[in-house]
């Protein structure tokens, strides 16, 4: 158990201000359990990317809660000093492209996280080729990402996500580039790692392919979250 | 913790010791001017340290005979001679002209040196083949430079003369090889008409009243004489007698024989101080624009190389890696680019540019530790921009939307 999942509320997003202010996210209200996976989805301008941004601590949201695990890590302004060690140590990302390091090879960009955590450079290499079993891309472990399929890149990804086991992961249109094939197999994954590492994942998508594979679903139009519950069908 | 910098370059190493050479050549011509630089005062001293002398007495109120022309008589060494503290005097004469062997030619520095005392101020202290000239007349050595060889026959002026000696690193403070004659010759050489000119002379001599007397019947070929002769000579190199102080002999030949006398860190100053300065601050300035323009060339290989990385170093920023480590991988490739590059620069200057270059270049060590800590700091203030647009990069922007 790396934590509770986490949890949201009232979560708001200003941009600008006086006349020309725009408000991006109007109370937001969301709550995803560990070993989890949920879909976000909405149209474009919806506020999913602003929503995303605001839960991976990469811009500040303008009031609101968020708990990550145990720890409240926003309250109306930040309560944490350090958002690189939050961002490193405690949430995954997986993006809508794989966005490897091109001049490291497969392990290396996977070991990358937990060794700027301060981790031995053996240890993190081998909690790497530990994910890389779990993902059947081991046999891969000493490539170059250039030389991977776009499957083998996203799974890697995924790895490099999961590497420092966060008590959430975000991932940001993780199929959007893949066939229907490869688009359910990464979703087939993120569930079992979701339920493996007991992980909160936050799939932000509109994909058309993995949508009835989420048991929950918050939809997200205009700056307000809806709940909805999924064909669920999932992968169990 | 891995070198980020380190596998970049290793990913990417052609394109990387590609401009690395690029920048190299950039950097082998610097060290080169420098080393140029280094052998024009190489050649200043080399010039003084042969000459054999302590003093060097000229002409009153000129800075000769290197920088300026000077005259004296060349009868004053036998006064000098007998001052105290004076171990040996000997004239000299010092002419920059073509020197010709059949249809090619070669600048050079003529030098008069006085006949039949080897071993006295203003000789070539070594030869690397050959002898000393022995003769009054048309014997000569030359400096390796010049390209002659023994036995050649070169002219000077009208007169032929064969090289029976070789020396080295003999050469002016423009680089020019010497040439030893003796100073009978030299002498003429400097006065040498041409024969029309010589007739011209003789007829408006001729045509003077106050020259052809005829109650004074030898007076006009008395005149004629002595137009046709040359008893100047440009200086006087003086050696001093162990136990004296240079500067207190100079004083005295100054006081009591009413000419400029220079010793030899004043004719050093002289020559480096002011017959090479304009060449030197010429070449300082090629430093200064060459030094620019490899920045530049840093600043914008290393700012292209990082803009190319945007996404990448948004992704690292997103995942949580520290802006020095950032900072670390972008300096640590301008660096490992400016190490490249002095290495490159310096077999360049070394094995490439030093032996062809018509000009003496003296590389010397501590000139490339210099050139070496000024490539890092270049580079390290190159890499100042792209380091800049690196830290603005929003961790946000490897997140669509």
């Amino acid at each position: 158990m790396t934590g509770k999942g986490i949890r949201i509320e009232g979560l708001r997003k200003r941009y600008g201000s006086g006349d020309t202010a725009v408000e991006a996210l109007k109370g937001v209200d969301m709550q995803v359990a560990p070993g989890e996976v949920i879909g976000l989805v909405g149209p474009s301008g919806s506020g999913k990317s602003t929503l995303l941004k605001c839960l991976g601590a990469v811009i500040e949201p303008s009031g609101g809660r968020m708990i990550l695990g145990d720890e409240v890590i926003y309250d109306d302004g930040w309560k944490v000093t350090d958002l690189r060690a939050l961002r490193r140590d405690k949430i995954g990302f997986i993006f809508q492209a794989p966005y490897l390091i091109p001049f490291l090879d497969v392990t290396d960009n996977v070991a990358l996280l937990p060794m700027l955590a301060g981790t031995p450079n053996a240890e993190a290499r081998s909690r790497a080729v530990e994910l890389f079993k779990s993902l059947d891309v081991e046999h891969r472990a000493k490539a170059m990402p250039s030389q991977l399929s776009g499957g083998e890149q996203q799974r890697v990804a995924i790895a490099r996500g999961l590497v420092n086991r966060p008590p959430v992961i975000l991932a940001d249109e993780p199929t959007a580039p893949l066939d229907s094939e490869r688009a359910l197999a990464v979703i087939r994954i993120l569930n079992d790692m979701a339920r493996k590492l007991e992980t909160a994942i936050i799939v932000v998508t509109h994909d058309e392919k993995i949508i009835p594979t989420f048991k929950r679903i918050y939809h997200i139009r205009d700056g307000v979250t809806y709940e909805e519950a999924g064909e669920g069908r999932g992968f169990e | 913790m891995i070198s980020l910098a380190g596998r970049d370059i290793m990913h990417a190493w052609g394109k990387f010791v590609f401009t690395g050479v690029g920048l190299g050549l950039l950097i082998g011509i610097t060290l080169s001017m420098a080393g140029i630089y280094r052998g024009m005062v190489d050649d200043a001293k080399v010039l003084l340290d042969n000459s054999g002398a302590d003093l060097w007495v000229v002409q009153k109120d000129t800075l000769g005979p290197y920088a300026e022309s000077s005259s004296i008589y060349d009868d004053t060494w036998r006064s000098i001679r007998t001052m105290p503290g004076v171990a040996r005097a000997a004239n000299v004469t010092y002419l920059t002209m073509q020197v010709r062997q059949g249809e090619r030619d070669v600048r050079a520095m003529v030098t008069g040196i006085m006949a039949g005392e080897p071993g006295a101020p203003g000789w070539p202290p070594y030869l690397v083949a050959g002898r000393q000239i022995t003769r009054g007349h048309y014997e000569a050595v030359a400096d390796l430079a010049s390209g002659f060889k023994l036995g050649d026959r070169l002219q000077i002026r009208r007169n032929h003369y064969t090289v029976v000696g070789l020396t080295r690193r003999m050469v002016s403070s423009g680089g020019d090889p010497m040439i030893f004659i003796p100073l009978k010759d030299a002498q003429e050489a400097q006065f040498l008409k041409d024969n029309d000119a010589i007739r011209q002379q003789r007829r408006r001599t001729a045509e003077n009243p106050a020259f052809n007397r005829p109650q004074v019947p030898d007076l006009l070929a008395a005149v004629i004489a002595s137009q046709s002769t040359n008893p100047y000579v440009n200086a006087v190199l003086v050696r001093i007698d162990s136990g004296h102080a240079a500067e207190k002999v100079a004083e005295s030949i100054r006081r009591w024989k009413r000419l400029t006398v220079y010793t030899r860190a004043q004719m050093e100053e002289i020559l480096v101080g002011k017959l090479i300065a304009t060449s030197a601050r010429q070449i300082a300035m090629f430093l200064v624009i060459l030094s620019v323009v490899s920045a530049a060339i840093v600043a914008f290989i290393i700012y292209t190389l990082t803009l190319g990385k945007i996404r990448e170093i948004a992704v690292l920023k997103l995942i949580g890696t520290k802006n020095r480590t950032i900072v670390g991988l972008i300096m640590q490739q301008s660096i490992a680019l400016g190490l490249i590059g002095f290495v490159v620069g310096k077999i360049t200057a070394t094995l490439l540019m030093a032996p062809i270059f018509p000009k003496y270049v003296l590389l010397e060590p501590m000139d490339s530790i210099i050139g070496f800590i000024a490539v890092v700091v270049i580079c390290i203030l190159a890499s100042i921009i792209a380091i800049h647009a690196a830290l603005k990069v929003d961790p946000a922007e490897a997140i669509g939307g």
